[in-house]
């Protein structure tokens, strides 16, 4: 225990100055990207991991939030910053409404049905151009120049989501959530109100997503519904950040996310320039062939299957 | 009148095919109980397949079914035996690692197609492209009208295997209860991956008789997908008759939604009523008529 102290703490510091010691814009927004996506990917993992509610359409809440905020700056000429509370409290009553309708179904059911509220969102948002100027896209000015300010708010979202995923696991509201994964029935026969719990995971999960998505626009200063609903870079990125880092772990999405970030650019740079051109464009390959590698042979991730891992490299010398 | 005719006409047909993309859908799922994310993408495969004989051996797609349907038969079973059944086996937290495999699949093969035929748009031409057949005054195009047949004639054959044949009766059996099925000396292993290589082809032949109707691009898989399980949550997940019923009613609600509201809302159309149907009747058409 007081070992995994000093190695948090250790983290923690390394990446509070982060920054301070790489002045590489580059490298700056990568991390950035990352810890962006450590919340969305522990959001995820919240809803899916310990509740058991496998979500495919986190682009639903990320894309919410970002286009709450960019309707705010764009539409009423508000800061996009007031988008960082509003987005969240946007996503979070969208998921009340999904989690009303898809939480009739289980399973595999409900996977599908948040796919077809994913797609629904991006076709409004393609399709409603007098709210969100449609195929164009929202585009807002940037606050500041310097990544600092933006990189340490990351590092406070991403602390902060996984401080609160982290005390309501260990609430009673956790034992509930997983219990609901376990036996839905059982939970539900000891008097536990899974439909109640499930809203109440979703509306933590959906209100960090959200977060996120805010955080996005006023960072990348643009989004489209193509960026921001997409299914395979939001919502499917979403499951693989959890999955590869292990699902049920609090370090697990944070883990995956750094490692998806990783895998991401090291891919769509061409491996930083040396390999040919044409592996720029298999990131989208890569990340197919990983979901299928991850789950055939690290079905709990890194973090859940790390007695494994470790095994397998002790056992050679 | 003649315009909502013309809608109502041109849903139909193509709600056959859809149907055709439906049924295989339906067929894995009742026999596995997953969703497969890849379906839309095997189309796409046997679409490629199909344009790939037309643009160097100038094979009529309509002869290709002969060749696309098998190829996509193999791929099923290469998926099906060494991709999703190994998972079957594997302790994890998450029950849904099996349909997460099919988007990956997806993924795969969706970029493979990429790779190799860039994100172009391809067509192919028949003998009978622009041709236009009159009924009254309403008027189909012919490629259409040969694709809806194709879809009914394999729709019926299918329900003859699965009705009067061993293989078909075990695979019905697998979906009815797989435990029991195995007691009665079913290989439920070698079922479900005739079943999953089954779904495959019939969405191959699905690709390859829309393929001189529509644009080929490595992403037509996704939209396909979605429309394919919007076709068996209409249906009722599992039920053969309701992703016939559920097919026609996308394609007649598609068709008169572009009619009325407009192109751009053509895709919404499906969605709509895929959430009334979750709202106000889970469990889909087959709830209505017990089949």
């Amino acid at each position: 225990m007081k070992r995994n102290r000093v190695i948090i703490a250790f983290i923690a510091l390394a990446l509070v100055l982060f920054p301070l010691v790489v002045k590489s814009d580059y490298y700056q927004h990568l991390v950035i990207l990352a810890l962006m996506w450590v919340v969305i990917g522990g959001s995820w993992n919240l809803l899916a991991g310990y509740t058991g509610q496998v979500s495919f359409g986190h682009a639903v809440f990320f894309g919410t939030g970002a286009y709450a905020a960019g309707i705010l700056a764009n539409k009423l000429g508000i800061s996009a910053w007031w988008g960082m509370a509003f987005g969240g409290i946007t996503a979070a009553l969208v998921g009340l409404f999904i989690g009303w309708v898809c939480f009739r179904l289980r399973g595999p059911y409900f996977a599908l049905a948040t796919i077809a509220a994913g797609e629904i969102f991006r076709l409004i948002a393609t399709t409603w151009e007098s709210l969100t100027e449609g195929m164009v896209g929202i585009m807002i000015l940037q606050t500041f120049r310097s990544k600092l300010p933006y990189y340490y708010l990351a590092l406070f979202l991403a602390a902060a989501s996984m401080f609160v995923f982290d005390q309501v696991m260990k609430s009673k509201w956790g034992f509930y959530f997983i219990s609901i994964r376990e036996d839905q029935d059982a939970a539900e026969s000891l008097g536990i109100n899974t439909t109640l719990y499930k809203n109440v995971s979703l509306l933590i999960s959906s209100f960090f997503t959200g977060m996120a998505g805010a955080f996005y626009m006023n960072y990348m200063a643009f989004i489209d519904p193509h960026v921001v609903f997409s299914l395979h870079y939001i919502s499917i990125m979403a499951i693989l950040v959890g999955i590869i880092g292990g699902v049920a772990t609090i370090w697990g999405p944070a883990l995956g996310a750094f490692i998806m970030i990783g895998v991401q650019e090291t891919f769509r740079s061409s491996v930083f320039g040396l390999a040919p051109r044409w592996v720029s464009q298999s990131h989208a390959l890569v990340f197919g062939l990983l979901v299928m590698f991850v789950i055939l042979y690290m079905a709990n991730g890194v973090v859940g299957d790390w007695p494994k891992i470790k095994r397998l490299f002790l056992r050679r010398p | 009148m003649t315009v909502f005719l013309q809608s109502l006409v041109s849903g139909i047909l193509i709600g056959g095919i859809y149907a055709l993309i439906g049924i295989g859908m339906t067929l894995i799922m009742g026999v596995m109980g997953i969703i497969n994310l890849a379906h839309g993408q095997l189309m796409m495969v046997g679409m490629y397949i199909t344009y790939v004989l037309f643009a160097f051996l100038k094979i009529d797609p309509y002869i290709s079914l002969l060749v696309s349907m098998p190829a996509l038969f193999l791929v099923g079973v290469v998926i099906q035996r060494f991709l999703l059944n190994p998972l079957m086996k594997i302790e994890a937290i998450l029950p849904e690692n099996q349909v997460l495999m099919t988007v990956g699949i997806g993924m795969v093969l969706t970029e493979i197609a990429r790779f190799i035929f860039s994100s172009d748009y391809k067509s192919t031409t028949t003998t009978f492209s622009s041709q236009v057949l009159f009924l009254g005054s309403i008027s189909v195009n012919a490629p259409m009208v040969i694709a809806f047949l194709i879809a009914v004639a394999l729709t019926l054959i299918l329900f003859w295997f699965l009705l009067k044949t061993d293989l078909g009766r075990s695979i019905r059996a697998t979906a009815q209860d797989k435990e029991a099925a195995t007691l009665m000396g079913v290989n439920s292993s070698r079922i479900t991956v005739i079943t999953y290589a089954l779904g495959a082809a019939l969405v191959a032949a699905a690709g390859t008789v829309l393929l001189p109707i529509f644009y080929l691009f490595p992403d037509i898989g996704g939209p396909f997908t979605l429309k394919a399980f919007v076709i068996t949550i209409l249906g009722g997940l599992g039920s053969t008759v309701g992703a016939i019923v559920g097919g026609v009613t996308l394609g007649i609600a598609e068709s008169l939604g572009a009619t009325y509201f407009g192109m751009q809302y053509r895709e919404m159309v499906g969605f709509v009523i895929f959430l009334l149907v979750l709202i106000f009747l889970p469990g889909g058409l087959k709830r209505l008529t017990k089949i």
